[in-house]
């Protein structure tokens, strides 16, 4: 998300606009999506705080999780975030500048508040990455030199409460996640860990819950980027996933509620 | 009016969000002062047992809200940290709790990931007006470490499954009971949530909560 806009990006580069975050939000809502998440990608690298107002929108529209990212550097930047209405912070290159943030964050607002977000490369196996995957920083830009499985496992100690692995070569390729980085870090902590960067069809969400122990998947290009062929409806992905013997919440036939 | 208790660490502009949008009249509330002419409470919660408890003690909420919802027996909800602080002692920093209803709060063991963050199935253990409109297992929005040990089973009104068979809602009574309160979040949990939020409203004083001017 850029201004306001809901953006698909290629490996992190070339976005290109979608439609207004709070409209997304609305309908992928109404189609009976597990959870939400937004990164407002362009805070941090414009030094800007988030867009506060968006996030509002949207919280007023959406009764699911809510997950914001993007610009957010201290514990009052946190509040402001939950006090717009959502429920999970995400931090990602800030962390990696302060990696107290992420201690600071769950002692004041409890670890299941922190989402520790890491964009993982892979890269040549070495003594300083011995897994072969580099956590990168800044909207891809910038080699940090740490070991992305190494980094997952310093977030869990300091108190994040979930993982979100971002595949940095898989994003926006549609090529399926990346199983190998998900499976390594899965299983390195015993924290929730959510897989992103890659799917571009139902197999693809399957192929992450059976090979992995992500706990989570992420998914955006599938449900509204004109990029692919075709995309999918929550509806047609959870039955998928329903009838391969994944434990999805099902979907619902009557999903609105009368006010009062 | 419903007030959503607001001590700053909690969520609770997600539950007014909620309610609001239910066309509930509902106010966030954080003095004895504002609690005073609620017809329905909510306390909601994210963060840990021992910061929530300080926090109902610095805002000088604990004997005003014991008078409104133990002697007045208004309609109560608690939601998360709001379920746990009911019971007498949490295993979370050591730390007594509330004590209206017996028992105790233990952490999941580490078979599981820790914290659960997700959606899982509850099954209700019998009928209540507030889970009117649902079927007997619905799937809601969880995020704990720690789980409710009653006491007496007849307060626990549904189980979850997490490494364990956990008790994700309470209800103190068969009938005309005032207390409730869920492991999970409602105001995350769809339409599902929605609707045992507006049950709750209907309990609370009904008719009377709509929000006049929208």
């Amino acid at each position: 998300m850029r201004n306001g806009i809901v953006t698909k990006a290629r490996q992190f580069q070339n976005n290109i606009d979608i439609d207004r975050a709070e409209n997304i939000a609305n309908r992928v809502y109404s189609e009976q999506i597990d959870e939400i998440i937004f990164y407002d990608i362009t805070a941090s690298a414009e030094k800007r705080k988030i867009d506060i107002e968006t996030v509002k929108k949207v919280a007023s529209l959406v009764f699911v999780p809510f997950t914001v990212g993007g610009g957010i550097k201290t514990l009052d930047d946190m509040y402001e975030v939950l006090k717009a209405g959502a429920e999970k912070i995400s931090i990602d290159s800030m962390a990696v500048r302060n990696p107290n943030l992420i201690r600071e964050g769950a002692q004041a607002f409890g670890r299941q508040c922190i989402v520790l977000s890491m964009q993982v490369k892979r890269v040549p196996k070495s003594a300083r990455i011995p897994s072969g995957y580099e956590i990168m920083i800044d909207g891809a830009r910038v080699a940090t030199g740490l070991d992305a499985v190494e980094w997952a496992k310093r977030g869990e100690e300091l108190g994040a409460g979930e993982i979100c692995v971002n595949s940095i070569d898989r994003d926006g390729t549609h090529a399926g996640y990346d199983i190998e980085i998900t499976s390594l870090i899965s299983d390195s902590v015993n924290v929730p860990v959510i897989a992103s960067g890659g799917a571009g069809c139902p197999q693809h969400v399957l192929e992450v819950f059976q090979k992995t122990g992500a706990s989570a998947a992420i998914i955006s290009s599938m449900l509204y980027s004109p990029l692919l062929k075709r995309n999918y409806s929550v509806y047609e992905i959870k039955k998928y996933l329903e009838a391969n013997n994944i434990p999805v919440r099902p979907w619902l036939e009557n999903y609105s509620v009368a006010p009062l | 009016m419903i007030g959503v208790i607001d001590y700053k660490a909690g969520n609770a502009p997600s539950v007014l969000n909620a309610l609001h949008y239910l066309n509930i009249e509902a106010r966030l509330v954080s003095t004895p002062e504002e609690l005073q002419p609620v017809k329905g409470l909510i306390l909601p919660g994210v963060g840990s047992a021992p910061e929530t408890m300080h926090s109902l003690y610095e805002l000088g909420l604990v004997g005003a809200l014991e008078r409104k919802v133990l002697q007045e027996k208004t309609p109560f909800l608690g939601i998360c940290i709001g379920m746990q602080i009911l019971f007498e002692h949490s295993e979370e920093g050591d730390t007594p709790c509330l004590g209206w209803l017996r028992g105790k709060v233990k952490r999941f063991d580490d078979s599981v990931r820790i914290p659960q963050i997700g959606w899982n199935e509850t099954t209700f253990s019998r009928d209540d007006p507030i889970l009117a409109g649902l079927s007997k297992k619905e799937f809601f929005y969880f995020v704990n470490s720690y789980y409710v040990v009653p006491e007496c089973s007849d307060v626990i009104l549904a189980t979850t499954h997490y490494g364990v068979e956990f008790c994700s809602m309470v209800a103190n009574g068969n009938i005309n009971g005032n207390i409730y309160a869920t492991q999970f979040h409602a105001e995350k949990s769809g339409a599902v949530g929605l609707q045992l939020l507006k049950n709750f409203a209907l309990i609370a004083g009904g008719d009377q909560l709509r929000l006049q001017s929208v």
